[in-house]
C-alpha cells in the first residue's frame, strides 16, 4: 500500500530524510503503521511527501498503488491527512467545513450528508457540528481534523502526531479510534512516544536524523530496547552471598549492590537479550531469601536511539 | 471546474466572515460617496459621473490590497494550505477559485456605487453608454488589482508584507506610470506609457470601448494569475 524507495529530501543544506526505503500496509505488517522517532527526525517531511504536499529530491514512492510524484491527484483522492497542528479554517462551522472538504473530494450532496453524520459520530463531534471551529478547544479541533481525514473513506490515512496536545482522556479515545480504523484503512501515524506506538500499531519504523534505524513488530522493537535494560531486585540475605550467587547466574553481566538494613538492593545488567527475572526468582526461593522488589528498568526511547546510532557507527547495527 | 466553484464559494463566504472585508466595503462606499458629492452637488456642476469613475481606481489602489492580502498568506501561516493541497485539487484551481471568490465580493462592492448613476438620472439625462463603459473599465481594473494582490499573497505568509507590496506595485503603475514615462524618451517611453494602468482605464471613462485596452487588462490579469500559480508551485517545492 505504501512503498518508498531511496527517498531523499534536503531543506537547503540540511538533509531532512536520507535514502528511506520501506514497504508497509501488506499482510505482513498489518494495517496500523507507526513511524517512530525523536523530534526533527524527518517524520513530518516523509508524511508530507507521501501525501503529495511536497516533492522529494530523489527516490520513488507509491501510495495506494499510485506514484506520488506523477499521479499526485490519484494519490490525493485515496488518502486522508491530519497534519500535526490540525490546521482548520476557524471562521467556518464544523459541518460547513466538512461539507467543503467533501466537495473537494467530489462527493455528492447525499454522500456528504451521510459521511458527515457518520464521521462526526465516530469522532465524538455530535454536539459540536454547528459550532464555529474558532470556538473549539485544541482537542476538539484535532477531532475535526480527524473527521476530515476519514470523511471520504480513504484507503490510506496519514496522521502526524495525532495525540499531541490532547488531555489523557482524549488520548485514550483517539488511540481507541485509531485501532478501530485499522479494520478498514491503512493508518500511517507518526509519534515520538514508544509506548503509544506499542499500544496501537501493528508495525513500527524507527527513524532518527532522516534514516531508518529499525523496523518490525512493536514487540520485537521493545525486546531490542529492553535488551539493554537493567533489572532491579531487592533481596534479604547476607550481601556478599547474594551478590556472588546472582553473579554466577548465566546471562548476568555487571552487578551493583547497595545494602540497607538487611536488604540488598541489586542493579543487574543483563548480557544479551534473555530475560533473567525468572532465574533470579528461582535463585532466591532455592536459597530461602526473601524477595520484595523486582522490576525491569526499561530503557527509554531516547536511550534506544542513542544505542542504535552508536551500534551503527561502530558498524554492528 | 467543480473544484473552482467549490473554492470560489468558500472564498466568497470567507470574505463575508472577515471584518476586514466589511471595513473595506464601508471605506470604499464612503470615499466614493464623498467624491460623488463634491463633484456633483456644487452650484453649476454638471450632472456627470465622469469625475467619480475617474477617481474610483485610486480608491481601489488603497483598499484592494486589504481584500487580497490574506488569500494565500493566511493559508500558509495557519498551515491550512497543507490540508488544502493534499485534497484532490490542483494549484490552478486554488488560485482561480480564490480569484473568482474575491472578484465576486468586488462586484458586491461595485454594486453599491450603482446608486450614483441612478441619482444622476433624476437630475439630467444619464449617458447610459458612458456609464456602462465605465463599469466595464472598473471590472477590468478590479480584476487586475485582485490578481496582483493574489500573486503577492501567494509569495509570503505575512499579510502585511503582501498588502504593502501590492499597494506599492499598484500605486506605481496607476499614479506614476504617466509621470515616469514623461521623463523618458524613445522605446522606454512607449513601454512605460503602455504600462500605465490609469491611461488604459481613462479610455473607458471617456466612453470608448477599445479592444486594445480590454486586451491589456485581460492579459495582465492572466499574467498575474499565472505567476500566482507558479509561486504556489514554487513554495511547495522548497
Amino acid at each position: 500500500m505504501i512503498e518508498v524507495k531511496n527517498l531523499t529530501k534536503h531543506y537547503g543544506a540540511i538533509r531532512a530524510i536520507d535514502n528511506l526505503t520501506f514497504s508497509v500496509g501488506s499482510d505482513t505488517t498489518g494495517n496500523i503503521i507507526g513511524f517512530l522517532g525523536p523530534n526533527g527526525a524527518g517524520k513530518s517531511t516523509t508524511i508530507r511527501i507521501l501525501s503529495c504536499f511536497q516533492p522529494a529530491d530523489s527516490g520513488m514512492a507509491t501510495v495506494a498503488g499510485y506514484n506520488v510524484f506523477t499521479q499526485s491527484l490519484d494519490v490525493r483522492r485515496n488518502i486522508g491527512y491530519l497534519p500535526e497542528s490540525a490546521p482548520l479554517y476557524t471562521e467556518m462551522r464544523v459541518r460547513e467545513y466538512l461539507h467543503f472538504r467533501g466537495k473537494l473530494h467530489g462527493m455528492s450532496r447525499r454522500d456528504r450528508d451521510n459521511a458527515v453524520r457518520s464521521v462526526t459520530e465516530r469522532c465524538w463531534l455530535g454536539d459540536f457540528v454547528d459550532r464555529p471551529i474558532g470556538q473549539l478547544s485544541k482537542g476538539m479541533r484535532q477531532r475535526v481534523g480527524l473527521a476530515d481525514a476519514l470523511l471520504h473513506d480513504p484507503k490510506v490515512i496519514f496522521l502526524d502526531e495525532p495525540t499531541i496536545g490532547l488531555d489523557p482522556m482524549q488520548i485514550r479515545e483517539t488511540r481507541k479510534l485509531i485501532r478501530e480504523l485499522g479494520d478498514r484503512h491503512i493508518v500511517f501515524l507518526s509519534s515520538h512516544i514508544l509506548h503509544e506506538v506499542e499500544q496501537i500499531c501493528t508495525h513500527a519504523i524507527v527513524i532518527a536524523s532522516g534514516r531508518i534505524l529499525a523496523s518490525g513488530a512493536p514487540a520485537e522493537l521493545r525486546e531490542r530496547i529492553s535488551a539493554g535494560s537493567r533489572l532491579i531486585a531487592e533481596i534479604k540475605g547476607s550481601p556478599d552471598a547474594v551478590v556472588a550467587a546472582v553473579k554466577s547466574l548465566s546471562g548476568v553481566g555487571a552487578v551493583e549492590s547497595d545494602t540497607q538494613d538487611e536488604w540488598t538492593r541489586l542493579s543487574i545488567e543483563a548480557n544479551g537479550a534473555g530475560d533473567i527475572r525468572e532465574e533470579v526468582f528461582k535463585l532466591a526461593s532455592e536459597k530461602g531469601w526473601s524477595l520484595r522488589e523486582m522490576r525491569r528498568e526499561v530503557a527509554s526511547l531516547e536511550d534506544f536511539f542513542i544505542k542504535i546510532t552508536a551500534e551503527q557507527r561502530t558498524g554492528r547495527g | 471546474m467543480r473544484n473552482i466553484v467549490t473554492m470560489t464559494r468558500r472564498e466568497l463566504t470567507a470574505q463575508f466572515y472577515s471584518p476586514i472585508a466589511y471595513v473595506v466595503l464601508v471605506v470604499f462606499l464612503v470615499l466614493s460617496g464623498i467624491i460623488f458629492g463634491m463633484a456633483n452637488f456644487q452650484p453649476g456642476a454638471e450632472a456627470s459621473a465622469r469625475m467619480l469613475f475617474g477617481l474610483v481606481p485610486l480608491i481601489l489602489v488603497l483598499v484592494s490590497p486589504l481584500l487580497t492580502m490574506r488569500l494565500l498568506s493566511d493559508e500558509f501561516r495557519t498551515g491550512t494550505i497543507e490540508t488544502l493541497m493534499t485534497a484532490p485539487i490542483n494549484d490552478a484551481e486554488v488560485i482561480l477559485g480564490k480569484f473568482l471568490g474575491t472578484f465576486l465580493f468586488y462586484l458586491v462592492m461595485l454594486a453599491g456605487t450603482l446608486v450614483y448613476p441612478i441619482i444622476l438620472s433624476f437630475y439630467g439625462s444619464l449617458d447610459t453608454g458612458l456609464a456602462l463603459c465605465s463599469y466595464v473599465g472598473l471590472l477590468l481594473v478590479g480584476g487586475l488589482f485582485i490578481s496582483v494582490g493574489l500573486f503577492f499573497s501567494t509569495c509570503t505568509q505575512n499579510q502585511v508584507i503582501a498588502a504593502i507590496c501590492t499597494l506599492a506595485i499598484l500605486a506605481v503603475f496607476t499614479f506614476l506610470g504617466d509621470w515616469l514615462a514623461s521623463g523618458q524618451e524613445g522605446t522606454l517611453r512607449v513601454i512605460l506609457q503602455h504600462l500605465s494602468i490609469r491611461s488604459h482605464y481613462e479610455v473607458f471613462v471617456r466612453g470608448l470601448l477599445d479592444s486594445n485596452h480590454v486586451v491589456f487588462f485581460i492579459t495582465s490579469t492572466a499574467l498575474f494569475l499565472f505567476l500566482g500559480v507558479k509561486a504556489l508551485e514554487f513554495r511547495r517545492w522548497r
